[in-house]
């Protein structure tokens, strides 16, 4: 119970402001208000519209970037030579902070979901190739050599041993690469939009609708929130054998 | 016909020279215990026998499956025991040993368990079981013991001691505890030197005692220096 104390609390705190006229509904909007907006835009079929149109747009570049990076990472971490022909590049384009991509896909791009998708593909890509590369690198030597000593041929060995020890890295950097997925949606909504979660910020923003921010801000904490838990239930689901609970 | 017949190992890694020109026979069902000081290459000569290490020169021939049991147990850990020990198998018959070994290193009721819910004994047995699923001619031991503390020592020494006897498999162990030799073997080699040479061979009952392997370990047990000193005073 004491977890929805402060959340509770802050409802409380927010319907008293609004309600007393500490804050004016411009500025912020009362949780009434919100409920209504939201009531509406359901009823309209506008918050299914939106939140499926930004549901897809993240699934979409997040399992582009799942894919690239499974084959990249498998590549760079299994051999040394495709190591040093790739990895400066990768980790060159790594170090360019990823919002500073928006421009010049918006320009190279246009303002299509082909811009959207792809903006949200390279938030998602490095956490995973990253994580998948480390963890290819991090597979312990002594296991190998078990499947080795028993003869097993070196597509078994992949099979057999490392996929299975890589996984729980894998399944990290997933995780971390959708809520990255999340994030550079908002940044490809905000800028260019006329559906999804992030229009509804816009939008709100210049009709001066705060209920309306409000409800768009609480759908990307559901989502978020949702994809999140989603991922850990596949965490523990696929590799509870490990020994500690990743971070 | 032997077991394994080693002739003319020769072993390097960079400059240093591990074996050259090594010579050892294990016959078939004997059980031989390969003692030495800690990097003197007994670890190596298993390796090579196992087929982790390449030899430089020399011939290693084996006959029949290879049973391999390291140091630390080396379970899969997103395996449970059996599917574990089940690992190396490649056919329904060796798949339906899977079993029969887990019984006989006492773990049955261990089937389900991760890795991760065994104790240090328990996973031991279970890379000695898994070691056994293909009925190895030839088992290799490097150091099976050794990351165990002394009352799993003796009572997992005494399991692979029953197993040998039961499963007639040949069987080479690298350790560097007498007890193990004494208790498990029917033969002692001791290994010294850089390149690594045999200095002692016995049999375990005769010639193979305590003190004598200890001799050719270069340790006496007697304390002398102690005794010595007290006696000044």
């Amino acid at each position: 119970m004491v977890r929805f104390a402060v959340p509770a609390g802050l409802v409380a705190l927010w319907w008293i402001a609004t309600s007393l006229g500490w804050v004016k509904s411009y500025q912020f909007a009362s949780p009434r208000d919100v409920v209504v907006e939201l009531q509406q835009l359901a009823l309209t079929g506008m918050l299914w519209h939106d939140v499926s149109v930004s549901v897809a747009r993240v699934a979409a570049g997040f399992g582009i970037a799942l894919l690239l990076a499974i084959v990249l990472g498998a590549l760079v971490g299994g051999s040394r030579g495709v190591e040093r022909a790739l990895d400066p590049t990768l980790q060159g384009i790594r170090a360019v902070p990823s919002l500073a991509w928006v421009p010049l896909i918006l320009m190279g791009l246009g303002i299509g979901e082909t811009a959207k998708i792809t903006l949200v593909a390279i938030g998602a890509f490095f956490p995973i190739y990253v994580a998948l590369v480390a963890g290819i690198r991090g597979v312990d030597r002594k296991l190998v050599e078990v499947g080795a000593s028993f003869g097993l041929s070196r597509t078994a060995l992949i099979v057999r041993v490392l996929i299975p020890a890589t996984l729980p890295q894998l399944l990290v950097g997933a995780r971390i690469g959708l809520t990255q997925a999340w994030l550079f949606l908002v940044a490809a909504e905000l800028l260019a939009a006329t559906s999804g979660i992030g229009f509804l910020l816009t939008d709100g923003e210049q009709t001066t609708r705060t209920d309306e921010i409000l409800v768009a801000i609480l759908l990307f904490a559901v989502c978020g929130k949702l994809s999140e838990s989603g991922m850990r239930w596949l965490e523990k689901r696929l590799v509870g054998w490990t020994d500690t609970v990743p971070a | 016909m032997s077991a394994a017949r080693i002739r003319h190992l020769q072993k390097a890694y960079g400059a240093h020279l591990v074996f050259d020109g090594l010579d050892l026979d294990v016959a078939r069902g004997e059980r031989v215990a390969i003692l030495g000081a800690s990097g003197c290459g007994k670890s190596t000569l298993l390796r090579c026998i196992a087929g982790l290490e390449r030899p430089d020169a020399g011939t290693i021939a084996t006959s029949g499956e290879i049973g391999v049991v390291f140091q630390e147990p080396r379970l899969f850990p997103w395996l449970d025991v059996e599917r574990n020990v089940a690992f190396p198998a490649r056919n329904a018959g060796e798949r339906a040993r899977v079993e029969g070994v887990l019984g006989l290193v006492g773990l049955a009721h261990a089937a389900k368990r991760l890795p991760k819910q065994l104790s240090g004994g328990m996973a031991q047995r279970a890379a000695l079981a898994r070691a056994l699923v293909r009925d190895p001619h030839l088992l290799l031991l490097d150091e099976p013991f050794g990351a165990l503390d002394a009352l799993r020592r003796i009572e997992l020494r005494a399991a692979v001691r029953e197993i040998l006897e039961f499963t007639k498999a040949s069987a080479i162990l690298v350790t560097h505890d007498v007890e193990d030799a004494l208790v498990l073997a029917d033969r002692v080699i001791v290994l010294a030197g850089a390149p690594a040479e045999v200095v002692f061979t016995g049999t375990v009952g005769e010639d193979a005692t305590r003190v004598a392997i200890l001799g050719a370990l270069g340790v006496t047990e007697h304390g002398g220096q102690a005794r010595r000193s007290q006696a000044r005073l």
